[in-house]
């Protein structure tokens, strides 16, 4: 008897995303490591391995031979549900993504819809793990949590759909295929169709930043107010999953980021340099890192806003922006 | 933000901040009545480390509690020093000689640097800003070191003495002081770009936790806390004592009675802390750094004797009453921070938890000397 291909190949990708998103999760940890160090003048890791190397896998090990303490008087359901919660959609979301023209593991004509709604759910574990734990912090925590998915949710999402007038698919495939050739192509720098593209970019990674609760948006973990906010009970490999799934979410963002506005695996300089070919997915890796590396730069560097000035960014200056920006693309689009 | 309607004061609950919290830097306990995230009260509950330094004091002799002094408040050590060994010569009549008091005003004020160091980077951790913690530890490290190599000790000083100081500085000491205030003045433009200009910090700290100069009056409040509020109030300039008559320093004062006017008030201080540090050092006197003649056993007279010295956190003041014997009948310490959390609980009613986070951070409390 032999197998289908297919079925052969979609097992390959599955061990391949869950590979490559606990790869990122635990390997992000030791970049944030060192990159803080670096920033505060500190060498970080270094003991375990060569450059430290060896520090995240010591870690998982310690994690996973802690005890996993329920404490009395959780809903002890929610309580365990809610880390696979975070991290589950966070894995699916990377079934969808291109990371060169053939590495996908299901080339979705809806995936940037898929991602979207993925996107959200692992708020919703958030959510369940906070109001599980039966902890103040943790539900103060999460009211944040889910009032500032809400008011993030919206620019991101008109951005989205702007580009997505802008290439006429939702398909992430094609939608890095019609930004081919150069990096005057991206849609970063797309001003035939709005010339607000630029902008449109920075508030599509700040809402990334707020998506992902990292700082200085990290409202919902903030530990010099809630302690650990929704992961105060948390312990051993719980309070690890949830970890990994906040680094999973990370690297999807900077994905769909240079998905989006970064032109995907194309070269920027496709004639003139030489090296890694116009299309390889070794251009995706570098603009996705580099995106992952500015967002923990910019965690070093930025104190915390707090919360009300979160939503008053969000509703008084992204969403309008983001309608703008709407409202004229499409009106460029029916122009020309 | 003033929406905050006392009506719906029955749906509150109650957080407890501490005794283990993050921003409480030490097991200081707040009760927070709160109303979604508005406090409705706060009420400060303190004793947690409370180590009866008065009443020890009561129980030994006058020399014996000189080791205390450095334990109450352990990030402005010999200002705490200071003041009890100042109350204790003016109780036994002992002649310091100037060298001496030049000398405990240059190592009190590289102290008050790096007090003011270790807030500036812990206040911006409670902001959540992480980075500037480890580049304040980096300057104030130097300030450890110099003291270290005159004192003996990096933390808990004990350098001062009845009638002097116990070691005299050396040439290493001085060269070390006067390049490490020019590596200061090199940073703090630094820390002026990397953290006071940032829009976020701006935002978090302006207008956010007013105290009026009245509130201030109620409750005694004094040092950093008051000049914030626009009370022109130094004990270096309005009680003089030691030496400090003889530099020139201004006393930073900003009417905004915000957040960010005691931050800026501490950030100011620094540079005029490394101003009378540099004309101490300048016109330090040749001589002796111990009075010749101090009793062993000491007996003051009898008598009630008050000492006032500004610290790095207020005025902390020493009462002692002398029955004559060799222990003192009764010693009071009066310790700023006790007064400064005193206004907490009125300035942060109505605010948001992340603002009264800020406006804790900003009052520079140390939990050891609450308690005594």
């Amino acid at each position: 008897m032999t197998l289908d291909p297919e079925i052969i190949r979609l097992l390959a990708f599955l061990v391949g995303v869950i590979a490559f998103a606990s790869f990122n999760a635990a390997y992000l940890v030791w970049l944030e490591r060192k990159e803080a160090a670096h920033i505060q003048r500190r060498i970080g890791p270094k003991e375990v391995g060569p450059f430290g190397l060896l520090q995240p896998l010591v870690d998982g090990i310690k994690l996973m031979t802690k005890q996993l303490i329920v404490p009395a008087g959780v809903d002890p359901v929610l309580f365990k549900i809610a880390p696979i919660l975070v991290m589950v959609p966070a894995i699916m979301s990377f079934v969808t993504i291109p990371f060169s023209e053939t590495l996908v593991a299901r080339n979705l004509d809806l995936g940037l819809l898929v991602i979207s709604a993925f996107a959200s759910v692992n708020f919703l574990g958030l959510l369940l793990g906070a109001w599980g734990s039966r902890n103040k912090y943790a539900v103060i925590s999460a009211g944040r949590a889910f009032s500032q998915n809400v008011a993030y949710e919206i620019p991101m999402l008109v951005i989205v759909v702007t580009l997505v007038m802008v290439s006429g698919t939702m398909n992430l495939t094609e939608i890095v295929g019609l930004q081919m050739g150069g990096f005057w192509h991206w849609n970063i720098l797309n001003l035939a169709a709005s010339p607000l593209m630029p902008v449109a970019f920075l508030i599509f990674f700040v809402c990334m930043l707020a998506e992902t609760n990292r700082a200085p948006f990290d409202m919902s973990e903030a530990e010099s107010e809630l302690v650990a906010g929704a992961f105060t009970e948390y312990s051993g490999m719980g309070f690890g999953v949830f970890f990994m799934g906040e680094y999973a979410n990370i690297v999807i963002g900077a994905c769909v980021a240079t998905i989006l506005f970064l032109g995907g695996w194309h070269s920027p300089f496709p004639d003139t340099i030489p090296f890694f070919g116009a299309s390889s997915v070794i251009w995706f890796l570098l603009k996705m890192y580099f995106i992952i590396f500015t967002v923990i730069w910019i965690r070093w560097t930025f104190p915390r806003t707090t919360f009300y000035g979160l939503l008053n960014l969000s509703w008084k200056i992204l969403i309008p922006i983001s309608f703008v920006n709407l409202i004229l693309t499409s009106a460029m689009l029916k122009v020309f | 933000m003033s929406t905050f309607a006392q009506s719906q004061a029955n749906e509150t609950f109650v957080l407890n901040l501490g005794p283990q919290h993050p921003a409480t830097h030490g097991v200081l306990r707040v009760k927070l009545t709160m109303d979604g995230e508005y406090i409705v009260e706060a009420e400060p509950v303190l004793g947690y480390i409370h180590r009866m330094h008065e009443k020890m004091g009561e129980n030994r002799t006058w020399a014996q509690f000189l080791p205390n002094t450095g334990r109450i408040d352990y990030l402005h050590a010999l200002a705490y020093n200071h003041g009890y060994v100042s109350v204790v010569e003016r109780a036994a009549s002992i002649e310091v000689p100037e060298r001496a008091e030049y000398l405990r005003v240059i190592t009190a004020e590289l102290n008050r640097v790096s007090s003011h160091l270790l807030w500036f980077g812990a206040f911006i951790l409670d902001l959540g800003g992480f980075s500037p913690l480890l580049y304040a530890f980096d300057d104030r490290e130097h300030i450890l070191d110099l003291l270290e190599s005159v004192t003996g000790s990096r933390l808990t000083y004990c350098y001062f003495r009845f009638g002097g100081v116990y070691n005299d500085i050396d040439d290493n000491f001085v060269t070390g002081t006067r390049a490490f205030i020019k590596r200061l003045r090199g940073r703090m433009p630094m820390y002026h770009n990397l953290v006071t200009k940032n829009i976020i910090l701006m935002k978090r700290l302006q207008e956010v936790g007013p105290i009026s100069a009245e509130m201030c009056r109620k409750y005694g409040a004094t040092g950093p806390v008051c000049r914030g509020s626009g009370i022109n109030f130094d004990v270096r300039k309005h009680e003089p004592y030691s030496v400090y008559p003889e530099f020139d320093f201004e006393v930073p004062v900003y009417e905004q009675g915000d957040s960010m006017a005691r931050y800026m008030v501490r950030m100011d201080e620094m540079e005029q802390s490394l101003r009378i540090v540099e004309q101490a050092l300048d016109k330090l006197p040749e001589g002796p750094v111990m009075a010749e003649k101090v009793p062993k056993i000491l007996k003051p007279a009898k008598g009630d004797y008050y000492h006032a010295v500004e610290t790095a956190r207020g005025s902390f003041g020493v009462r002692v009453i002398s029955d004559g014997s060799n222990t003192p009948y009764r010693l009071k310490l009066r310790s700023p921070t006790f007064s400064n959390l005193s206004l907490f609980g009125e300035a942060c009613r109505g605010m948001l938890l992340p603002d009264v986070l800020a406006l804790m951070g900003s009052l520079d409390l140390v939990i050891p000397e609450i308690d005594r």
